[in-house]
């Protein structure tokens, strides 16, 4: 497994904890639009993100993140720095 | 199709909240009779959402010296200040301003989103990182997007994360700038700065403090948060507005730093706009000497923060953290923050409905800022209005249920 699949797997893991979270969340997953969060709610959600992994994810980096599949491979990124 | 159909959505909540009353965007004040009152559509109006702290707007002492400068030296200046918009007195403002704070430099804009625009984008260049307060003012986000540094949030007021990501930045190139506000806007509270600082130290970072909502506010001298908390030595940048206390309009950014004039041949938002008219000028200049020899204004400013906040958590609302001139009331819903605020607009009292996501926490909020110039029946008033709305659209509980318990 590599390192963008693991990181991949405990967002999933994260966001499946989430109250709203869809029953079905995968790589392809929109995190605003599936998961129904506001813009507020994700700069949350990636907060909580980015202390699990220890990284901080810059702005213009994360306008780009669409989907979890966007997300771990920033986070894959940032990690691997 | 139209080039403007991605704003479909938008239109349909800006229809929503119209469609409930009064539109937030479109007051219109035909008549401002005094810092605290103002004439709506013919209705006699108490002003407490104008962040006209001080009350200076009609200071008669302003007003000369604004009119004597329109007579000199006309309307404007029609040029900006590396064309022909630098006069004697833009000049003489900016040695002021560096006096007032004890600084080597200070830089004149046109408005106070203007000073953000421009010494965020340009301080910080590419390989650099800004880091920001998550709840900073639409101008420091759009300064940092018009800039080419890396730009890293933080959580609101919360010095331990902002030590972590600097932290997490320790082997990468580049400088570090950390911006904060010394009050913020919408919960009018204040930055948590002593600690701030001591992190900034630390990491060997810039500190960078926007005082729009502080300066006149705080400090023993009116030199905002920075003053208060005694960490001006470590302020290395401090951004402010003439559009709040000074009750004009217009930015300005001073420092210590040695070069720091080479910014007026970098900077485009100071560079490319025409310079403030010299009447504004002149009743700054005028406002800032007043701010400086009346340290009672702020007495007053602080006495009425206070019935206010205390008034209105002695009813059972739920306010920002701190009592200062922003008083900020949670509301439970949208629905009823825009029933509260066209209720109280027809009451004859004006503050600002904030909504999400420009609200921390997305809760909406009534946000009420305070003037040294209410006369403190008008603080009663307000109270005695926005409870008997609160109760009546149940955010707080009627008093006999409220005795009991």
């Amino acid at each position: 497994m590599n390192a963008q699949h693991q990181v991949a797997e405990i967002i999933v893991e994260m966001i499946s904890s989430l109250p709203q979270a869809p029953r079905e969340v995968s790589l392809d997953t929109n995190i605003a639009r599936d998961l129904g969060l506001d813009s507020l709610a994700v700069m949350n959600f990636v907060m909580a993100i980015e202390d699990r992994f220890d990284v901080s994810v810059p702005m213009d980096k994360l306008a780009e993140v669409e989907t979890i599949r966007d997300l771990a491979d920033v986070i894959t990124d940032l990690k691997g720095r | 199709m139209s080039i403007l159909n991605k704003f479909k959505p938008l239109q349909a909540s800006y229809d929503a909240l119209r469609a409930a009353g009064g539109d937030p965007f479109s007051v219109c004040f035909d008549e401002v009779l005094s810092p605290s009152e103002a004439l709506s559509k013919g209705k006699r109006m108490i002003l407490l959402g104008t962040n006209n702290y001080l009350g200076l707007t009609f200071d008669p002492a302003s007003i000369d010296k604004a009119v004597e400068a329109v007579r000199a030296a006309g309307t404007g200046t029609t040029g900006s200040r590396i064309a022909n918009g630098t006069y004697g007195d833009h000049a003489e403002l900016e040695r002021r301003l560096a006096t007032f704070y004890g600084r080597r430099s200070a830089m004149l804009f046109s408005t106070g989103y203007q000073a953000n625009l421009g010494i965020l984008s340009t301080i910080a260049g590419r390989g650099d990182h800004i880091l920001i307060d998550a709840d900073s003012h639409a101008s420091i986000y759009d300064g940092c997007r018009l800039g080419h540094a890396e730009v890293i949030r933080f959580r609101h007021n919360d010095p331990k994360d902002l030590a972590r990501r600097l932290r997490r930045l320790r082997d990468v190139p580049g400088d570090r700038l950390i911006v904060v506000e010394g009050i913020y806007s919408m919960l009018g509270d204040t930055a948590p700065l002593k600690e701030i600082a001591a992190v900034k130290r630390d990491w060997g970072a810039y500190l960078l403090v926007d005082e729009a909502h502080s300066m006149g506010v705080l400090g023993s001298g009116g030199r905002g948060l920075s003053q208060a908390t005694g960490v001006e030595d470590d302020v290395d940048f401090i951004v402010g507005t003439f559009s709040k206390s000074l009750g004009a309009v217009g930015g300005f950014c001073v420092s210590n730093l040695p070069d720091f004039d080479v910014l007026r041949v970098a900077c485009r938002p100071y560079m490319f706009t025409a310079s403030l008219p010299p009447s504004v000028v002149a009743s700054v200049l005028q406002a800032l000497t007043r701010i400086e020899s009346d340290s009672a204004l702020r007495d007053r400013l602080h006495m009425n923060a206070n019935r206010l906040y205390d008034g209105l958590t002695a009813e059972g609302f739920i306010l920002g953290p701190q009592p200062n001139p922003i008083v900020s009331i949670r509301m439970p819903s949208t629905e009823i923050a825009i029933a509260f605020w066209n209720a109280l607009l027809d009451a004859g009292i004006y503050l600002n409905l904030a909504l999400p996501p420009a609200t921390p926490d997305n809760y909406p909020l009534l946000r009420s800022s305070v003037s040294a110039a209410h006369r403190p029946d008008q603080i009663d008033e307000a109270i005695s209005a926005i409870t008997s709305i609160g109760q009546s659209l149940g955010v707080i509980e009627p008093p006999a249920r409220r005795a009991v318990r």
